[in-house]
């Protein structure tokens, strides 16, 4: 079983702010992360190789500072890590991004083939999840997003199942290897790597790839050229005007604090206070 | 089979980066283990780089390492409540190449410090906690980290685990820690357009000013405060003897809030970001308070080992030059061939001895005691400095004659006669003795 995990460096997002004359995001001192989504993607494919043996390679496209996310994979239990680096990809929307990701990982397959490449749903700071499909339709692989489990694997007879969460319930699918499979969050937890592998992460050192090393010719097809998608704006929601009130609960008494929380709904909405004695009558 | 290194660095501090550093450099095969996420992740420092400590260990560190600002101006500053009588001292001499102080920035200088320690070729894996040392007997052999599998041999093991020295107290190689041996610090980083800070203090580009501060702002606490310039942000912060903390009710945050609220503060960071803010244990014992430095198979370095100056404000060159020895002993007993046992180890002692970092700290030896018993030094003689700064300066018709007995006749009811040349020679003491 030969897995790649898709992952990207992101700013973490819980810290970022838009500054509020230019607009624009500030990522000044904002700490750089690993996507979690990512994590349940490489998690996810740990285990099916702690079950079936093989290779897991994590693959990333971004700037030099991006190698230190691959040595945390690293540390993880990722056995392989390739860095996408090139001046050429800067400023690549998605189409742009699976294109050089597609590319690179049909490089990676002329080493050894792959069965499955994983990806988290989405990422933090784009949220499109459209690189994972992206890169399944470009390498005609078969596409699982929003996985939620894996059930089975079979690399003998190229099938896998997982279970997918939909609208209004599971679903359980199953089709044919090699797949590619968008990972939903909460499914696993990531593990504490052992000893072994942060030795081995400290001593596995990151492939750096160019536009050309990565298979693609054509720098057009790549970065700003290649990339469709505009941003026209971008601006910081308005900070709400009104408070969320914090009532205080005295001596454990719930049926006061209903009574409480009640005359304070009716005083704010007194139209729904009018309703509701016109109703009981 | 566990892994096993000539040398096991436990820490990337100034101390750990040192020694590492050095090992690495003169080809030993060095790990060095940091909990912490990166590099210097859980470094706390105020912070001020000599120069003379860092260029002792990587001659050409101007050319590439992240500095804020030379230092040119450094003031002294004694606060009362609403007031401070102080000192300056500014000097061309220091705008000379090569410069002899820099502020830093920990989060940025570390992470270059340990790029440097990587490429010299020593292996540093972070996110590894090193929970205990590996004993034969009562020869360390190793550590154990939190990893499943974490025992790793080596031949030396030098600590250089910070303030909490948890290490060497695990091991028992030391007593716990004092309370009054320890001061606690708080600091915040406040962002500042650079044009703003340079017109504030009146500096150009590159140049830095350093406040330190006592008095008041401890609030009777053994400790003092400290403000630095750094590119484009101010650091201040504030640190007591945890001891006195534990007997105040006043917390460490409100200090720092109390001092940034000061008239002769507020003016400085008026419309800044705050961006950061740390608290850190700092070893002030002095001299007294450093423990057994070195025992079979292992040495001490850094705050670890109590290498503060607290008087001088001196703590990262200290804990550079004791991680740079340590490596040299290890070097040299390598070079040699001889076993890393506590009689061949004892070279390090005397080297520390022979070097600032003991001479210092032996010279300032009585100063921690004098000063914890002494609380008007902090509290009564501010305010007495005060006081008579601000009668000797106010005109108002009252003839000077007066006004130095009113000054004196003040000095003389807060202390009385024997208690001012008591103190005079307490200080004198503490500073002056060895």
């Amino acid at each position: 079983m030969h897995s790649v995990v898709c992952i990207k460096q992101v700013p973490d997002s819980a810290q970022i702010r838009v500054h509020p004359v230019t607009n624009t995001i500030m990522r000044q001192g904002v700490p750089a992360i690993v996507n979690p989504y990512d994590l349940f993607a490489l998690e996810e494919a740990l285990r099916l190789k702690d079950q079936l043996g093989g290779t897991v390679t994590v693959l990333s496209m971004g700037p030099p500072m991006a190698e230190a996310a691959l040595r945390k994979c690293l540390a993880f239990g990722a056995d392989d890590a390739i860095l996408v680096s090139d001046r050429a990809f800067a400023g690549s929307d998605t189409l742009a991004t699976s294109f050089a990701l597609a590319a690179t990982i049909r490089k990676i397959q002329e080493n050894m083939p792959v069965d499955l490449i994983f990806t988290g749903k989405q990422t933090i700071d784009g949220d499109t999840a459209q690189v994972g499909p992206g890169i399944a339709k470009r390498l005609d692989f078969q596409l699982l997003t929003y996985a939620s489990k894996i059930v089975a694997v079979s690399p003998a007879e190229k099938r896998i199942t997982v279970e997918r969460r939909a609208e209004g319930g599971v679903q359980v699918l199953e089709t044919r290897l090699p797949c590619l499979i968008t990972m939903l969050e909460g499914t696993n937890e990531m593990r504490f790597g052992d000893m072994a592998d942060l030795f081995r992460a400290a001593r596995t050192p990151v492939k750096v790839w160019d536009r050309e090393a990565a298979g693609i010719d054509d720098p057009g097809s790549v970065g700003l050229k290649g990339s469709p998608t505009v941003v026209s704006k971008v601006f910081a929601p308005k900070p709400r005007a009104k408070r969320a009130e914090i009532v205080e609960t005295a001596d454990n008494d719930p049926a006061g604090l209903a009574v409480t929380l009640l005359a304070k709904v009716f005083t704010q909405h007194p139209k729904l206070d009018r309703e509701l004695t016109k109703t009981v009558g | 089979m566990a892994e096993k290194f000539d040398v096991i660095v436990v820490g990337a501090g100034m101390a750990g980066n040192a020694a590492a550093y050095t090992c690495a450099k003169a080809g030993l095969s060095v790990l060095q283990l940091e909990r912490g996420e990166t590099p210097g992740s859980k470094n706390v420092q105020g912070a001020i780089l000599y120069a003379d400590a860092i260029e002792k260990i990587i001659p050409d560190f101007r050319d590439d390492a992240p500095l804020e600002r030379h230092l040119i101006e450094q003031r002294v500053w004694i606060l009362d409540d609403d007031s401070c009588v102080g000192s300056t001292y500014r000097s061309e001499e220091f705008n000379r190449r090569p410069y002899n102080r820099y502020t830093i920035i920990r989060a940025h200088f570390d992470q270059w410090f340990s790029k440097k320690v990587q490429h010299a070729g020593a292996m540093v894996i972070c996110e590894a906690t090193v929970e205990e040392l590996l004993l034969d007997g009562k020869r360390v052999i190793g550590v154990r980290t939190d990893r499943k599998g974490g025992e790793i041999h080596a031949d030396c093991v030098i600590l250089a685990d910070g303030a909490n020295s948890v290490l060497a107290r695990k091991a028992g190689f030391r007593p716990e820690l004092d309370p009054k041996d320890m001061a606690l610090a708080v600091k915040e980083i406040h962002f500042l357009p650079q044009e703003t800070i340079e017109s504030r203090f009146s500096i150009g580009e590159d140049e830095g000013v350093v406040i330190e501060m006592a008095g008041k702002v401890t609030a009777g606490m053994m400790g003092t405060a400290f403000l630095y310039t750094n590119k484009e942000s101010i650091t201040l912060g504030v640190g007591c003897m945890l001891s006195d903390f534990k007997r105040q009710t006043v917390t460490p945050y409100e200090l720092l809030d109390r001092m940034k609220r000061h008239p002769a503060i507020a003016p400085l960071i008026e419309g800044s970001d705050m961006k950061e803010y740390a608290a850190h244990l700092i070893p002030e014992g002095g001299y007294d308070a450093v423990p057994q430095v070195y025992g079979d198979g292992w040495l001490i370095a850094g705050d670890a080992g109590q290498f503060v100056n607290g008087l001088h404000r001196e703590g990262s060159n200290l804990a550079m030059t004791t991680g740079m020895l340590a490596a040299q002993t290890v070097i040299e007993l390598k070079a040699a061939g001889k076993a890393c046992t506590a009689p061949n180890l004892s070279a390090y002692k005397a080297k520390l001895d022979d070097s600032f970092v003991m001479k210092d700290l032996k010279k300032y030896r009585r100063a921690p005691a004098i000063f914890h018993k002494n609380p008007q030094f902090f509290t009564t003689y501010p305010e007495l400095l005060s006081k008579a700064a601000q009668t000797l300066i106010r005109v108002d018709g009252v003839d000077k004659r007066t006004k130095e007995r009113q000054i004196r006749q003040t000095f003389v009811a807060r202390r009385s006669w024997w208690g001012l040349i008591s103190d005079a020679f307490k200080f004198w003491r503490a500073v002056e003795s060895k």
